[in-house]
Parts: structure tokens; C-alpha cells; sequence
């Protein structure tokens, strides 16, 4: 069974990080450019999954095609998102308060469009989907599915890195976060640019939504609510808008959650987690890998 | 509005009274429960009875609620076409609370106050009953719960009832049964501490392995919602322990199953309260879920059903194409006790409603001889069950077959 439960409370903690830093990704990419949270990201997430699932059980493809169709579809939901609700409050220069408002609006709205289209009870990939049983032969248990959600998570962190700091499109994404203005000045398609950060947000969180729904068989309307408290906590936690801190964040909050069982016990474990956001945000506000300026993304 | 009502009430009056044939043709598809003789054909009701029902028909409850609904829905049937109410209709107005405990007191406010129904079933869980269940009080309105198992719902009142067996009466014998079964020297617990439901069943949960003298080496929680358990079952399950105690709602058990079994490997027994108690945990566990073990008030597959219970499994395939859960049994009993005191009240009164229903003794239900005892909690033999070959079987029958001293662990994959 389990040998050595601290190793074993390691691997657990990876596996939860993983997911939380790939949604965070999204979140802060948004809110660099934005200045604000997107709170439908939760939501988005949560469509992620359900395509992802849809592509298996309806239209039964391979899951390996589940990844970009969750991917792509999420994607433009966001995009969409991004045209009818944030774009119009962008061009009438609403306060930043209206565009966090119209997000918890939108998310309401995505949370019961799919209430409405896949009912409330909890929906699960087929159990033979992948072999579900520990990989043999490691000092720990650690299953399949949790070696493709590291692994995928770190390729396409890796891959968001090199977008962000070697490509046109990262540089230009870059100077609209510094500079709106500016940005459009020298010649930056700013709308395309917020599309693209929308689309590749969105991108990330679907992709998250089916490596949560994989590992954890349970995909319902509400499975956002959590990994959106969760992933706040990362981005605050790594500095807000900052690439490598919403990772290090992620993988900060899965670690603390788990640990805090460990060693004390399941009754604190959030009350540990919120308590380290309470005193970063006194002691240190603009999170671990956050500068004081803004420069971000 | 009240002139309406009346001309409304009286057409519907005439339209069944032109209608001789409704009540009559009863005599042969009498349904096999009721108090048919002990009590008359009632002559002094309204053309419909109103009852209102609080269940979660939305949202994580909503595994419980909608199969509630459904089975009321059975017994409204039988009841309306069997004539049991004399020549007047049972309606019921059903209310969707969520699972939420504010929306189940707005949900109760509306039926007791606006609707004026004569007599309410739910809410679906323990918790939104607390909320909700002192507006009826107040307006001296009854409450029969149908799937309310946690301690001190009764306690609320005077015009609270409940037809399911709280945690109290059915954990103690399935922990004294599978201590004795299978051999259990010490366990670990996970329940979840946020839910009325889930806590209480974690005490008595308790006390039953200190009665059996069983070690509880770790006790490790979760909040509703959770969906990872890794690094709680993790900690459990390096103590070592015979079995895994586990209180929670069918929506957390079902990967608090397949996390134990498939991420960590722990293949022993694993012991459930009353949430794992559902076809949909069978379901969504598949394999994992053997060697599940849970006490319940019904179970589809008794080796020695009653003839009410065999009859309402067939109602309830025939009307919704699927078979009915211990939550079903229960709402369906709960429809027809409801029924049964108005009947035998002979009134629409809403306290001499409650007088009938505290007078039924051996009322033959589904759940077997049922009767209320003076705290108005359900009297009738609770069942002790374990998965096997994906089914809830009954424990003993199993055990009796394999006469084995501990329970052979069961593959994984």
C-alpha cells in the first residue's frame, strides 16, 4: 500500500498543482492585459471540460483529440466573451469595476447554459478510458493520468514562455499590458491582441477543465467554483499577471492544501491556505515573483 | 380572488361528480398498502387535496430529488386512480430547493403560506431541513421527512415527522455486522464536517466502533464540493486500518471510492453512511465500489421483499423506465402516509392531519411493518448491505454464502 506517506503527500500535491497552475496561467494572462480578474474563467474551465467529455461519450473520438477540441472550444468561448461583453465596456471606457461585474454575470450565465444543457448530475469519462490502476514498480502510487497531467501541464507551460518572451505576438501582447495607448500607437492591433490572449486563456483553462475532469471523475455545472478560489489564490500568491508566478503559485496553494493535512489535519486546510494569502497580501502585496511597477506578463 | 377560487373549486367538483365511474372502478386495482378498511372512504375532503414537496430537483442533491419527485409522482398515481381519497385528487405542488437551505425555507414559506397545502414532504437533506422546517412549525403545519437521517430533526417540533431511520438506528447494526463479519481491530474515518447529515453520521459512526471496541487510528475531513481526497485517504490509509469509515453524500463518495481504491490502492472494506445508499454511487464507481459496505432502510434486491415493495418496483419501472432506490421507497411510503392520515382524518385540518398521521401503527409499506414511535421517528427493521458484482446485496446473505472470517480483497483494475 502506501510506504511513505510523505512522498506520497508530494506526488498528490504535484498533481493538484499542475491543474491549479494551468488555470491560474489563463488568469493572469487576462487580468495583465485587462487589469481586472475575469471571473467566468472558472466557467470556462468547466466548458473545457464538458467538450473535452462530449468529444469522448457523443461524438466518440480518442481522448487524445479531446485535448484540442476542449482546447480550441474553450478558446473561442472566451474570445466570444471577450467580443460581447468586455469589448463594449472597453469602448465606452467603462470603470474596471463594471468589466469585474460583467464577468461574474458571465459566468453565471455559462454556469446555467450548461446546467440547462447537461443537467446537474455529476458526468464521468468512461472508466476504460485510461488504465486507472498505480504505475508499478515506484516508491510511491501514481496513476497514468496523473503523469499526463504534469507532463502536459509543463509542455505547455513551457511552450506559453516561449510565446510570451520569443514570438511578435508576445512581444505585442507585452506592450498592451504595459500600454494600452502606446501599444496602439506604434502600430498594435490592440483588439486582435485581446483576442488572442482571450482565445489562448481560454485555450489553457478547457484544457485544465478535462485534466481536472480525468483526474478526479467528476464533472458537473459547479466543478469551476472551487478551482476559481483556488487559482486567485495562485495568482496572488505568485503576483498578479506574472507567468512563472501563477505556476509557482499553483503549485504553492496544492502544496500548502495537502501538507497542511498532513501535518495537522483536514479541518485547517483552507483556513492554512487563505491565512498565507491573508499575510502576502500584508507583508508582501505584490506576490512572490511580482514586481512593484507594472510590468507585467 | 376568493370568489374565483370558489368557482374555480366548484367546477372542478361538478366535472368529477359527472363522472361516476372514477371513484367506483377502484375496488379492483386496489394497490397492495393503505388503510383501506381500518379506515372509511373519506366524504368530507375538497376536490383536491393540496400537498406541497421540497426536493433538491437542482444541483449536487438533485442525485436524490428528482428520484423523490418520481416516486411520489408513482404514488399520486395509484392514489388518485385507486380512489383511496374518496372522490377527491391528491395534488402535489413540488418545490425545487436545491439543496440549499435559504431556498428551502422560501420554498416552505410558499407552500405553507400561499399555497396552503395541507401537509409537506422533504426537504431532501438534513441540513435544509433545520432551515426550513421551523416556518411549518410555526404555521403548525406537518413535515414528513422522507430522507432526513440526521439526529434532532424531530426534536424541532410537534408537526415534524419523519419516515426514514435516522443515522442512529441504522449505523449501529451495520458497524456490530461487519465488525463481527469481518473482523475490524481498527479503522480510519473521513466525513465530511460542513453538512448536518455527514456529521451526525460521523458520531454515531463513533460511538458504534467504541461500542464494538474498535481503534479509530486517524479522523481526517472534507467540506461539500471537494472533489480531491488524495491527501486525507493518503494519511488514513498509511495507518494501516481493516477498513475505511466514510460519512458523506453520494456526490463526495463517489471519488472519495475510486480515489481510495484506484490512486492509493486500499482494497479493504470500505463503510459508508446512508449517502452511499444509491444506485447512482454503483454507477459512477463501477468496480471500485465492491466490497462497499452500507446499511439502508430498503433494498431492491431483499431476499424477503414485501408485497407492497414488489409492487411499487414494478409501479415505478413501468412509470419512469428505471429502478427505484431506498430514496424512492421512502418518498413513496411518505406520499401514501400522507394520504393515509388525511383519509383517515377525514379533514383538510391541518392539526387533525397531524393527529391522524401520529396515529398509524403497522401501516404495511414498502419499508416493511411501518409504524411512528411517540418522538414521530420511524419504527421498522433497518438492512445491512454490501456491494458485490455491482449490486447492494444483503450483507448477512452474502457472508452466509462465503462463511469467510475476513473479506478477500477485491482486484484492482
Amino acid at each position: 500500500m502506501i510506504s511513505n506517506e510523505f512522498l506520497q503527500q508530494v506526488v498528490n500535491a504535484i498533481s493538484l498543482g499542475a491543474i491549479y497552475s494551468l488555470f491560474a496561467l489563463g488568469y493572469a494572462m487576462v487580468f495583465s492585459i485587462l487589469g481586472v480578474l475575469n471571473l467566468a474563467h472558472s466557467a470556462v474551465f468547466m466548458w473545457g471540460a464538458f467538450l473535452g467529455l462530449i468529444t469522448v461519450t457523443e461524438i466518440k473520438l480518442p481522448l487524445l483529440l479531446a485535448f484540442p477540441v476542449a482546447m480550441v472550444g474553450a478558446g473561442l468561448i472566451a474570445v466570444a466573451l471577450d467580443f460581447l461583453a468586455f469589448r463594449p465596456l472597453r469602448r465606452r471606457n467603462a470603470p474596471r469595476i463594471s468589466q469585474l461585474i460583467v464577468s461574474i454575470g458571465a459566468s453565471a450565465l455559462l454556469v446555467s447554459l450548461s446546467q440547462l444543457t447537461f443537467g446537474t448530475d455529476p458526468r464521468r469519462f468512461p472508466f476504460d478510458i485510461l488504465p486507472s490502476g498505480a504505475i508499478q514498480g515506484l516508491p510511491f502510487r501514481v496513476t497514468l493520468i496523473q503523469v499526463i497531467v504534469l507532463i502536459t501541464a509543463l509542455i505547455l507551460m513551457v511552450l506559453l514562455n516561449i510565446l510570451v518572451l520569443r514570438t511578435r505576438l508576445g512581444q505585442a501582447m507585452r506592450a498592451v499590458a504595459f500600454n494600452q495607448r502606446t501599444a496602439s500607437l506604434l502600430g498594435v492591433n490592440v483588439s486582435g491582441i485581446f483576442a488572442s490572449t482571450f482565445f489562448i486563456a481560454g485555450a489553457l483553462a478547457g484544457i485544465a477543465g478535462v485534466l481536472y475532469g480525468l483526474t478526479y471523475n467528476s464533472i458537473l455545472p459547479f466543478m469551476g467554483d472551487q478551482v476559481a478560489l483556488k487559482g486567485l489564490t495562485a495568482i496572488v500568491l505568485g503576483g498578479m499577471g506574472s507567468i512563472p508566478g501563477a505556476v509557482l503559485g499553483g503549485f504553492g496553494v496544492a502544496g500548502l492544501e495537502r501538507f497542511s493535512v498532513a501535518v495537522g489535519g483536514s479541518d485547517y486546510r483552507d483556513a492554512v491556505v487563505f491565512l498565507i494569502l491573508f499575510l502576502m497580501l500584508l507583508v508582501r502585496p505584490q506576490g512572490l515573483i511580482g514586481q512593484k511597477e507594472q510590468t507585467r506578463a | 380572488m376568493n370568489k374565483k377560487t370558489l368557482l374555480m373549486l366548484s367546477l372542478v367538483l361538478a366535472l368529477v361528480l359527472a363522472v361516476p365511474g372514477i371513484a367506483l372502478q377502484a375496488q379492483d386495482d386496489r394497490p397492495p398498502l393503505g388503510f383501506w378498511d381500518s379506515c372509511a372512504a373519506p366524504d368530507k375532503l375538497p376536490a383536491d387535496v393540496v400537498f406541497g414537496a421540497v426536493f433538491g430537483l437542482s444541483g449536487g442533491t438533485s442525485v436524490y430529488g428528482t428520484v423523490q419527485q418520481k416516486a411520489v409522482q408513482v404514488a399520486v398515481e395509484e392514489i388518485n386512480a385507486s380512489g383511496y381519497l374518496g372522490s377527491s385528487k391528491m395534488v402535489v405542488v413540488f418545490e425545487d430547493d436545491a439543496g440549499d437551505r435559504n431556498q428551502a425555507t422560501a420554498a416552505m414559506t410558499k407552500l405553507v403560506t400561499q399555497d396552503n397545502v395541507v401537509a409537506v414532504l422533504g426537504p431532501t437533506l438534513s441540513s435544509s431541513a433545520f432551515a426550513a422546517d421551523p416556518v411549518a412549525q410555526e404555521n403548525k403545519t406537518t413535515v414528513l421527512a422522507v430522507s432526513n437521517t440526521a439526529a434532532g430533526i424531530t426534536q424541532m417540533g410537534d408537526f415534524i415527522f419523519r419516515n426514514s431511520l435516522p443515522e442512529g438506528k441504522v449505523i449501529p447494526g451495520t458497524v456490530k455486522q461487519a465488525a463481527e463479519l469481518l473482523g475490524l481491530k481498527k479503522v480510519g474515518i473521513l466525513y465530511g464536517n460542513d453538512d448536518d447529515f455527514t456529521k451526525s453520521g460521523y458520531e454515531v459512526f463513533k460511538a458504534a466502533l467504541a461500542e464494538n471496541g474498535i481503534e479509530i487510528l486517524t479522523e481526517e475531513t472534507f467540506a461539500r464540493g471537494d472533489v480531491d481526497f488524495t491527501a486525507q485517504l493518503t494519511k488514513i490509509i498509511s495507518g494501516e486500518p481493516d477498513a475505511i469509515v466514510v460519512s458523506a453524500l453520494a456526490q463526495e463518495a463517489v471519488p472519495i471510492i475510486l480515489q481510495a481504491r484506484q490512486q492509493l490502492g486500499f482494497m479493504g472494506p470500505i463503510i459508508g453512511g446512508n449517502g452511499f445508499n444509491s444506485p447512482a454511487v454503483l454507477r459512477d464507481a463501477g468496480a471500485a465500489a465492491e466490497g462497499l459496505i452500507v446499511g439502508g432502510a430498503w433494498n431492491l434486491g431483499n431476499p424477503n421483499p414485501s408485497v407492497s415493495s414488489v409492487a411499487f418496483a414494478e409501479a415505478f419501472n413501468k412509470m419512469h423506465s428505471a429502478s427505484p432506490d431506498q430514496f424512492a421507497a421512502q418518498a413513496y411510503t411518505g406520499a401514501w402516509l400522507l394520504a393515509t392520515a388525511v383519509r383517515c382524518a377525514n379533514s383538510v385540518d391541518r392539526a387533525a392531519v397531524r393527529d391522524a398521521l401520529a396515529a398509524i401503527k403497522d401501516f404495511e409499506s414498502p419499508l416493511g411493518t411501518f409504524s411512528f414511535d411517540e418522538n414521530r421517528d420511524p419504527v421498522h427493521d433497518p438492512i445491512a448491505q454490501i456491494v458485490k458484482d455491482g449490486k447492494f446485496a444483503v450483507l448477512a446473505a452474502v457472508m452466509g454464502e462465503s462463511m469467510e472470517p475476513t473479506m478477500e480483497p477485491t482486484k484492482s483494475n
